[in-house]
């Protein structure tokens, strides 16, 4: 077909093609009818997945996009489908993931007045976008996706939304599709620091006797994991890594301190309490790491390294801030350094590895991060985890051990729990030939569990671990530690049995009940060549540790549960006392 | 305990597309700032439009919502100003109800701040006032022995002095 014969929804999924999309995923309706007639007419290269529910197409790009750093569509209808997908914009939005998402909408003549179907998804989406259009003409369609691809990928990453009234795809698009960008005010900055500046984080570095670099989101999507070793090893200092950072420094490394922050490990908490610098790559020091903001590194230079200026003094006020690409600035930074003078400090941090080790119980039952250390081992830390929100994620992110940014996917910012199975789909689209297992919990699993249909359909390998307490763990550990053990709305009685609900997909289920299965059950599952939900059942009272309580200091980590009181079981009423005590804060 | 807020001056410039002015409102609102005036117009070609925000809020809170408007795609600029570094008018109509006996006293007053009379009547006198926005307050103050139906003020709008950019 000739460019000039097309009409805006072929111009669309034209433009899509041309700026590199490799997979949509969606679900059409009335609106997008003209979408998808172009998508069964002109679509040449692009994967198109019919997903089973609009939340899922949207954790299904985002999944994917954390995977392979590029950005998925999204092809939804108007109204209930693109409502459908503003909780999977919004988690895109707060863990800075590139989305194009695409919405139908009522025609231009029908717009604002509440016609079938019709929603406002420009106006009601914009604060969890990076930006957005409603478009007007079927003329701008190839610069829209232009600047859309552009805007989504460059900076900080984000989703972009764009509304098509179903009368725009209709109408003929004659301008080509090689239309230019017009982004007058769109000028995101890799370098916007002065040599002063570099001078200024060497000077501190090569002084520092007690330094720690905390690595986020941002070291990882900008690739700085070799410059951020070079850095780490030649000046011989640890680092620790946020929960979306993981990876970006090998967990194997002996300057590594994996985790920081409310589930992270005691001996980052306790290097960042004792550290004389704190510099952050990447990382945007978020209100889940920092314990209580104006206590966080109090007495240590802090210096933040972010590509988005917004985020300088936003909780933390940094004694340098330095805007730029992490690798860029890492690569300008690290011909101005010299080995620091740290072996005392890394002496003493490996002490208090080996005397506050991350630790999990074995015995009375099956424990998730038994499990959870089992799979990381069994797949030597090479598999692709997504996992989904709450008791079971943070396990995950303290037990599977990753060596590889790129590989351990979940929701931080937004905390969306029914993410981790449609982003392990995402993940294995974007991967097909490598190992990705989701790590759910039955809480967040049932939320989007429709897309077991997506799994099977396409016959994807993925591995879908259900750690099964027959609670929301999380909120119950909350309830437990802070409100007495009034447990209010988090018992899931009534839970489906999932191995029956796996077969009715199609899918190879297996239970895990005791410890004594878990290799030859994670083995069948591993080696199994389609999609497997292990359903497996863990004790239902089991609590994530170590924790900062929520309003505490990282002085005040709390390593483990009180001992158990006779006739009591582990965690109940003592518990409030563990939360008021300072572990870490007493030096000893 | 109640703290006096500053009220600050921003001015914005920002590409003339569709959604720009709630993508701004929503940075103020959404940390809790009450934009006092807002003027939009034209800038100096039709593709980019103006934007003069006077609002109340604490710095720091401020200093978020500056670095978050930055941030926003059709943004050129977004800079605050001190009252110092700029040239800042306002112009108001307030519409009097005086009687013949009174007019004479209004209009000395409307003299002294330099208003004109814009539209005369047998029981009103609307007045016209530019000027900064404390001159503005002053006469609506002294107007108020009177009976004033009704008030519109433009907001503030500024520029920079000399070589400085708004």
């Amino acid at each position: 077909m000739s460019e000039h014969q097309m009409n805006g929804a072929e111009a669309l999924i034209l433009s899509l093609e041309k700026i590199g999309i490799d997979v949509a995923f969606g679900i059409p309706g009335g609106a997008a009818i003209p979408l998808y007639d172009a998508l069964y007419k002109v679509r040449k290269k692009m994967k198109f997945v019919l997903v089973r529910h609009e939340q899922g197409a949207a954790h299904m790009a985002d999944g994917y996009a954390r995977a392979t750093g590029k950005p998925a569509a999204v092809l939804v209808t108007s109204g209930p489908g693109a409502g459908n997908t503003v909780t999977g914009i919004m988690t895109a939005y707060m863990d800075s993931v590139p989305m194009i998402v695409i919405t139908g909408q009522s025609v231009r003549s029908m717009l604002g007045k509440d016609g079938f179907q019709e929603a406002d998804i420009f106006n009601l989406t914009m604060p969890i976008v990076k930006h957005s259009y409603l478009v007007k003409d079927a003329n701008d369609i190839p610069r829209v996706l232009r600047e859309a691809y552009h805007i989504a990928t460059t900076g900080r990453p984000g989703p972009v939304l764009i509304d098509v009234p179903k009368d725009v795809g209709m109408e003929p698009c004659i301008t080509g599709l090689d239309a230019e960008m017009n982004l007058p005010g769109y000028h995101p900055q890799s370098k916007g620091y002065t040599p002063e500046t570099l001078h200024q984080i060497a000077t501190a570095l090569v002084a520092s006797r007690r330094p720690v670099i905390v690595a986020g989101h941002g070291a990882v999507i900008s690739r700085a994991e070799e410059e951020l070793l070079t850095l780490a090893e030649t000046m011989q200092i640890p680092v620790t890594s946020t929960l979306l950072g993981k990876g970006v420094f090998p967990d194997s490394h002996p300057l590594s301190l994996e985790g920081l922050g409310m589930h992270g490990t005691a001996y980052a908490n306790r290097a960042l309490v004792e550290c004389d610098l704190m510099m952050s790559v990447g990382a945007r020091l978020d209100d889940r790491i920092l314990g209580v903001p104006s206590m966080f590194c109090r007495n240590a230079v802090k210096i933040h390294i972010d590509i988005d200026p917004a985020e300088f003094g936003k909780l933390v006020k940094p004694e340098i801030r330095c805007q730029g690409d992490a690798k860029t600035v890492l690569q300008d930074l690290l011909p101005l350094l010299q080995k620091g003078d740290t072996e005392d400090w890394c002496k003493t941090v490996a002490g208090y590895k080996k005397k506050w080790p991350l630790s999990f119980a074995k015995k009375g039952g099956l424990h998730s991060p038994q499990v959870i250390d089992a799979l990381s081992k069994l797949t030597e830390g090479q598999a692709i985890i997504a996992t989904d929100v709450g008791q079971h994620q943070m396990w995950a992110w303290q037990f599977y051990k990753c060596d590889k940014p790129w590989q351990f996917i979940s929701s931080g910012g937004a905390g969306t729990m029914g993410f981790g199975l449609p982003a392990a789909i995402g993940a294995q689209f974007g991967r097909p030939d490598e190992a990705v297992v989701a790590i759910v919990g039955d809480g967040g699993f049932q939320m989007t569990m429709s897309e077991l249909a997506t799994a099977a359909i396409h016959k994807l390998p993925i591995k879908i671990f259900l750690m099964n307490n027959h609670y929301l763990g999380m909120v119950r550990q909350w309830q437990d530690m802070f409100y007495d053990e009034r447990y209010s709305g988090v018992d899931l009685e009534g839970n489906p049995d999932f191995v029956q609900l796996a077969k009715a997909f199609g899918i190879l289920g297996l239970n895990l009940k005791r410890a004594a299965d878990i290799p030859k059950v994670l083995k069948r599952a591993m080696e199994h060549s389609g999609p497997v939900l292990v359903n497996v059942e863990v004790v239902k009272h089991e609590e994530v540790y170590p924790m900062v309580p929520p309003g505490k200091p990282l002085e005040d980590t709390v390593l483990g549960h009180p001992k158990k009181k006779k006739g009591r079981p582990a965690g109940r009423r003592s518990a409030k006392s563990a939360a008021s005590t300072g572990e870490l804060g007493d030096k000893t | 305990m109640t703290t006096t807020l500053a009220t600050h001056n921003l001015s914005i410039f920002v590409a003339n597309r569709p959604g720009a002015l709630v993508r701004i409102a929503q940075a103020f609102s959404r940390r809790g700032f009450n934009i006092e005036s807002l003027v939009v117009s034209p800038g100096t070609t039709e593709d980019f439009s103006r934007m003069t925000i006077t609002a109340k809020g604490d710095r720091a809170g401020l200093e978020q919502i500056i670095m978050q408007c930055s941030k926003l795609v059709d943004i050129m600029a977004c800079r605050e100003h001190s009252d110092e570094e700029v040239v800042a008018r306002e112009l108001a109509l307030v519409k009097v109800a005086v009687n013949s006996e009174q007019r004479g006293n209004v209009l000395q007053i409307a003299d002294h701040f330099r208003a004109k009379t814009v539209d005369l009547t047998e029981t009103s006198m609307v007045l016209e006032a530019t000027g900064g926005s404390q001159k503005i307050d002053a006469m609506v103050e002294l107007l108020r022995k009177f009976k004033i139906v009704e008030l519109v003020r433009t907001g503030k709008v500024i520029m920079a002095r000399g070589e400085g950019e708004t």
